[in-house]
C-alpha cells in the first residue's frame, strides 16, 4: 500500500528570513490518521499550508496521492478536504449559501443538508456566518471540507474553539471517516485528542520533528514514575537499590522514575513489607503522552529566551 | 449531531467532468455568491443605482436637444463607460478583492477546486454585469435625450467593452497589492481614477492637453477605450477627424494594441503581486 502523503526534508522559510519549518520527514499511510503536535509557533500549520498546496516549499518535496500538491493542483484538490486554522466566509452569506457555494465548486459533492447533518449543523442553514459562534463556524469549516467526499483530510486545528460535547462530536466523526479508509493528517496542541484519534504522531518544536511514533512508542520513551510521601528517616531503613532507577528523595516526597516499573514497583513493595513500612500516598503510573510532550520543550528550551517569530 | 450514515465510499469515481465545463460551474457558483454579497452591500448597490440616475439627470440639464452636433451622443457614452468601468468595475472589485482576501475567504478558495483564475473571475462577474447593465441603461438614456447617428463600426464599441473590462479587473487585482482593507481602497484606487479621468479623453478631449502630454495619455489604460467607444460610435478620432467603416480598424489598431498591451501588463503584475491571505 503505497503512502498518501510523504514529506521529505521540508523545509519553509517567510520573507525576512525566519524558517517555520526546518527539515521535516514523514509519512502517512493510507486510511491512518496522522497527528502533528506542537506548542503555538512548532511549525505544524506552516507545515500543512505546504502540504495542502498553498505554497511551495522553500526545499524539500511533498506528494500527496502521488502528485505535488502545488504543480498538480488540478489532479490532487478533487480528492482531498481542507479545514484550514482560521475559516474564511463571507460574513454576510448563510450557512447553507456558503455551502452551496462551496459545492458547486466541486466535481462530486454530498449533498449539501447532508454536510451540515454531519457537523450537527442541520437547522442553521438559514443563519448568516456572522451571527454563528466560534465553534459553529469551525463546524461549518469542516463541513465543508467534507463536501467533496475526499479521500484526504486536513485538519488544522479542528476542535479549537468547540465546547466538550462538540469536541467529542467531532471526535466520532473523525473515527467515522477513519472507519470509512479516509486517510487524515491533523495538527492539534491537545494531547487527549493525538490520544484519543492518532494512529501515529509526530511531536514538533521549533520547525522540527522531535519524536514520532505511534502514541505507545513515544510514551514510551518516558520513564514511568512511583510517587509516595517520603517516610520518617529516623524510624526507617534508607531506601533499597532500584536498579535502572532515578530516585529523588526531596523533604517531603520520594519520587522515583524508572523505565521497568513493575520491577522497580516490586522490589520497593517487598522492601516496605520486610521493613514493616508504611508507603503514604503511593502511587505509581506510567508516562503519559503529555509528560513526553512536556519533556519535548523541557530539553529543547534554549538557555537564555529569545523572542519567537511566531507565522500567522 | 448523526452518526456518519452516507459517507461509503464510492466505488468508482463519477467521470470527471471537462475542465473547461467544470471551469464555467465553479466560476457560476462563485459569482452566485458574489453577487449575493454585492446585493446585500448597501454601499455599492447605492453607488451602483445612483451613477446611472444621476448621468441621465446630468444629460437632462445639460439641456442637449434635436441640433446636438455630431458626436456628442458619441461622447457622453465613452464617458460613461469610463465611469462605469472607473467605479463599478476597478473600484468595486478592489474592495471586493481586499475583504475577501482580509476574510482569508480567498485563502479558503484556494484549498478547493476552482483555480485562481476561476476564483478571480468569478468575484469580478457580478460587478462585470452590473457594468454592463449600467452602460446598456445609460446608452439608453443617451439614445432618448441626445439620439446616436448611425454607428460607424460596432464591433470596436464591443472590443472597447471587452478589453477594458479586462484590463480595469486586473488592474484592481493588482492594486490590492497596495491596498491594506476595504477602507483604505478608498485612497489607493486614487491613482489609477485620478490619472485615467483627467487623461483619457473622458471627460474632455485630449486635443485640449499640450501636444506632449496627449502623446503619452494615449498610452494609459483608460484612453483606449474612450477612443474606441467614439471611433465605433460616431468615427470620430483622437485628432478630430471622422473616418469611415474601412478607415475606423486602421485608426482602432493603436488603440487595441495599447490595450492588449495592458492586459498584459495586468496579467504580470497580477501574478507577481496579487496576494491570496492577510499579511501576516
Amino acid at each position: 500500500m503505497p503512502d498518501v502523503i510523504e514529506v521529505t526534508d521540508l523545509r519553509r522559510s517567510y520573507t525576512g528570513g525566519f524558517e517555520a519549518v526546518s527539515g521535516v520527514t514523514f509519512t502517512v499511510r493510507r486510511g491512518e490518521l496522522f497527528a502533528l503536535l506542537g506548542t503555538n509557533g512548532a511549525g505544524k500549520t506552516s507545515t500543512l499550508e505546504v502540504i495542502e498546496g498553498l505554497t511551495v516549499p522553500s526545499g524539500g518535496t511533498v506528494r500527496v496521492l502521488g502528485h505535488d500538491p502545488y504543480v498538480d493542483r488540478a489532479a490532487v484538490r478533487p480528492r482531498t478536504g481542507v479545514m484550514l486554522q482560521a475559516g474564511g466566509f463571507p460574513s454576510d452569506l448563510t450557512v447553507g449559501e456558503t455551502a452551496a457555494m462551496w459545492a458547486g465548486t466541486l466535481s462530486a459533492p454530498r449533498p449539501v443538508d447532508e454536510a451540515l447533518d454531519m457537523v450537527g449543523l442541520a437547522g442553521r442553514g438559514d443563519v448568516t456566518v456572522k451571527q454563528l459562534s466560534g465553534g459553529e463556524r469551525r463546524r461549518l469549516d469542516l463541513a465543508l471540507a467534507l463536501l467533496g467526499r475526499p479521500d484526504v483530510l486536513f485538519l488544522d486545528e479542528p476542535t479549537t474553539g468547540l465546547d466538550p460535547e462538540s469536541r467529542r462530536d467531532t471526535w466520532r466523526l473523525v473515527r467515522d471517516l477513519l472507519r470509512d479508509g479516509t486517510t487524515v493528517l491533523l495538527t492539534t496542541h491537545y494531547l487527549d485528542e493525538a490520544e484519543e484519534l492518532a494512529d501515529r504522531l509526530a511531536i514538533m518544536h521549533r520547525g522540527r520533528i522531535v519524536r514520532t511514533g505511534t502514541v505507545a512508542d513515544i510514551v514510551a520513551t518516558q520513564p514511568s514514575t512511583i510517587t509516595f510521601d517520603r517516610p520518617d528517616p529516623t524510624s526507617s531503613p534508607p531506601l533499597p537499590e532500584l536498579p535502572g532507577a532515578l530516585v529523588v528523595d526531596d523533604s517531603q516526597d520520594v519520587v522515583i522514575h524508572t523505565d521497568m516499573l513493575q520491577r522497580s514497583l516490586t522490589e520497593l513493595l517487598e522492601w516496605a513489607r520486610d521493613h514493616g513500612v508504611e508507603l503514604h500516598g503511593l502511587s505509581a503510573r506510567s508516562a503519559s503522552l503529555e509528560q513526553a510532550f512536556l519533556a519535548v520543550a523541557a530539553e529543547h528550551e534554549p538557555r537564555t529566551p529569545q523572542t519567537e517569530e511566531v507565522p500567522a | 449531531m448523526t452518526t456518519l450514515t452516507a459517507t461509503r465510499r464510492r466505488p468508482k469515481r463519477p467521470q470527471r467532468p471537462r475542465r473547461a465545463k467544470g471551469g464555467a460551474r465553479r466560476v457560476a457558483a462563485l459569482a452566485r455568491a458574489e453577487l449575493r454579497l454585492l446585493v446585500r452591500n448597501r454601499t455599492a448597490m447605492f453607488t451602483a443605482l445612483a451613477l446611472p440616475i444621476a448621468m441621465v439627470g446630468l444629460l437632462r440639464m445639460s439641456g442637449t436637444g434635436d441640433d446636438a452636433a455630431a458626436g456628442v451622443g458619441a461622447t457622453m457614452t465613452a464617458m460613461m463607460i469610463g465611469f462605469v468601468l472607473l467605479f463599478v468595475v476597478y473600484y468595486n472589485l478592489v474592495s471586493a478583492y481586499v475583504g475577501r482576501r482580509e476574510e482569508l475567504v480567498l485563502k479558503r478558495l484556494r484549498v478547493g477546486e476552482a483555480s485562481d483564475a476561476e476564483i478571480l473571475t468569478g468575484t469580478a462577474l457580478p460587478s462585470l454585469i452590473l457594468a454592463l447593465v449600467q452602460t446598456v441603461l445609460m446608452t439608453l438614456g443617451v439614445a432618448m435625450t441626445i439620439g446616436f447617428d448611425s454607428p460607424v463600426n460596432l464591433l470596436l464599441v464591443f472590443v472597447a467593452l471587452v478589453g477594458g473590462s479586462i484590463v480595469f479587473v486586473l488592474l484592481a487585482a493588482a492594486s490590492t497589492a497596495f491596498t491594506k482593507n476595504v477602507e483604505t481602497a478608498q485612497v489607493s484606487t486614487l491613482p489609477v481614477l485620478m490619472v485615467c479621468m483627467p487623461l483619457s479623453g473622458m471627460m474632455f478631449p485630449l486635443s485640449q492637453w499640450p501636444d506632449a502630454v496627449a502623446d503619452v495619455a494615449r498610452f494609459l489604460p483608460l484612453t483606449p477605450v474612450v477612443e474606441l467607444v467614439n471611433l465605433g460610435l460616431s468615427g470620430v478620432s483622437v485628432d478630430g477627424s471622422v473616418v469611415d467603416f474601412a478607415a475606423s480598424f486602421e485608426a482602432a489598431m493603436m488603440p487595441v494594441a495599447v490595450l492588449v498591451a495592458w492586459i498584459g501588463v495586468g496579467v504580470w503584475a497580477q501574478r507577481r503581486w496579487f496576494r491570496w491571505e492577510p499579511r501576516g
